[in-house]
């Protein structure tokens, strides 16, 4: 046998090393490397406490709704290779996705993981809570998992209009009618017409405030699909993965996932 | 022996020449940072919707029958036409709970909400479910034409007493 067992000659071929600039995790040093050098172990924690995962503790919700953001990414970009955001085509490419393409169950994997994604955050919310992980110092990362919330919110709201059914169009109409009273930036909010009176005509109105161009329109249409379209499958999912890594870095930074009470 | 002086800055740029561009510099950066991000926010209202004009001619009004309400524009401009003994005047479209479109039931003689179940009179002022207050009216007077002209950009709210207005109604001889 050679030297470094069955897989030694492969650990020295340059080809091995060019790729892992450590030698094999069987000293502590090593184990260290393994996670500090690899771009995707080194958001993680090197070391942590044996009870920080206690799954009654952590409930795992965190890694859950990691995993279904994950899941939602795989099978949306899936999606895409048959989805066409027009008024003309939406809604008989959802009918397609179910009943011309093989094994057509991808929309509904991606339907279920977005429910089961806002529930996870809710209960991962809620455990952090009830352990106390948002105190100092952990108070920051509160602060970003209270923004990746709402970006999961968002992202259930703008993928609830793609279907482009009767249901899709009401709930968004029904929806984007709290943008009208947004403060000062909904024509129909608190200080819309004090902004109105104080520029001497009208600034915010019904063709220019925040409802509009969330819209892209006074009425939910196909300006608005395509819009959603793109907030839904480029701008939030970017937004989410920068916040995450954000979030998953200071989990470390801040002294590790936080210890049982 | 004077002590020598304090050492030259290097030729041609003086600490105040240095400052003062490093100003421009940060104030050209600001300006030109603001400049593109109004731009971007700008790109979010485009000039031209593909919606149906704010202000429109509904023909005649002899076209409109008396005591009826009128669904011809619901689909294209959202309102309904309604023609009584003294004029007509114009309802919007959106129920006043969350913004959904009621229809006219024509056998009930109301508007009824398929959301939340809101009813209305003809004449807009509600009386079941759970809108909060009457159908909005919108301005309306005669063109030149004779023809009927409806501006949406101006709308009249029961509750504020604005359909006393008379632009809110259409008097007919």
């Amino acid at each position: 046998m050679a030297k470094g067992g069955l897989f030694g000659p492969l650990r020295d071929s340059q080809a091995w090393k060019s790729i892992f600039r450590h030698g094999p995790p069987d000293n502590p040093k090593n184990r260290v490397l393994v996670v500090l050098m690899n771009v995707f172990l080194h958001l993680h924690p090197i070391r942590m406490k044996k009870s920080g995962v206690r799954m009654s503790f952590t409930w795992c919700m965190g890694g859950i709704t990691f995993f279904l953001f994950l899941v939602e990414t795989i099978t949306g970009v899936l999606l895409m290779f048959y989805y066409r955001p027009t008024a003309d085509y939406a809604y008989a490419d959802i009918i397609a996705l179910r009943e011309h393409v093989p094994i057509g169950v991808m929309r509904e994997v991606h339907r279920w993981g977005a429910h089961l994604m806002v529930i996870s955050v809710w209960l991962h919310m809620l455990r952090v809570f009830l352990t106390g992980s948002y105190k100092p110092p952990r108070e920051f990362n509160w602060g970003i998992g209270v923004i990746l919330l709402v970006l999961t919110l968002l992202l259930s709201f703008t993928g609830y209009l793609l279907p482009w059914d009767q249901l899709a169009i009401w709930a968004i109409t029904v929806g984007s009618n709290m943008a009208r009273a947004t403060p000062f930036l909904g024509h129909e909010g608190p200080g819309a017409a004090l902004l109105n009176s104080l520029m001497g005509f009208d600034v915010v109105t019904a063709g220019s405030d925040a409802r509009f161009a969330l819209l892209a329109g006074r009425l939910v249409g196909e300006a608005t699909l395509l819009r959603f379209y793109v907030l839904h499958c480029v701008f939030i999912p970017l937004a989410a993965s920068l916040l995450m890594a954000i979030h998953f870095w200071r989990v470390r930074k801040d002294g590790g996932i936080s210890g049982p009470l | 022996m004077p002590r020598p002086p304090f050492p030259e800055a290097p030729e041609g740029v003086s600490r105040r020449l240095f400052l003062n561009w490093l100003t421009v510099g940060w104030v050209g950066f600001g300006g030109a940072l603001g400049a593109g991000v109004t731009a971007v926010g700008r790109l979010f209202f485009p000039n031209i919707t593909f919606e149906p004009p704010q202000q429109f001619k509904a023909g005649f009004p002899n076209e409109y029958a008396i005591n009826k309400v009128d669904e011809r524009f619901k689909k294209k401009y959202g309102v309904w036409i309604v023609r009584n003994e003294r004029g007509l005047y114009i309802l919007s479209t959106v129920c006043t709970h969350l913004g959904c479109t009621p229809n006219w039931l024509e056998g009930e003689q109301k508007f009824k909400c398929p959301c939340h179940g809101s009813g209305f009179y003809s004449t807009g002022i509600n009386f079941e479910g759970p809108a909060p207050r009457p159908l909005e009216r919108f301005k309306v007077n005669l063109a030149d034409d004779g023809q009927i002209y409806v501006d949406k950009m101006a709308k009249y709210q029961w509750e504020k007493g604005q359909w006393n207005d008379p632009a809110s109604f259409l008097e007919l001889a």
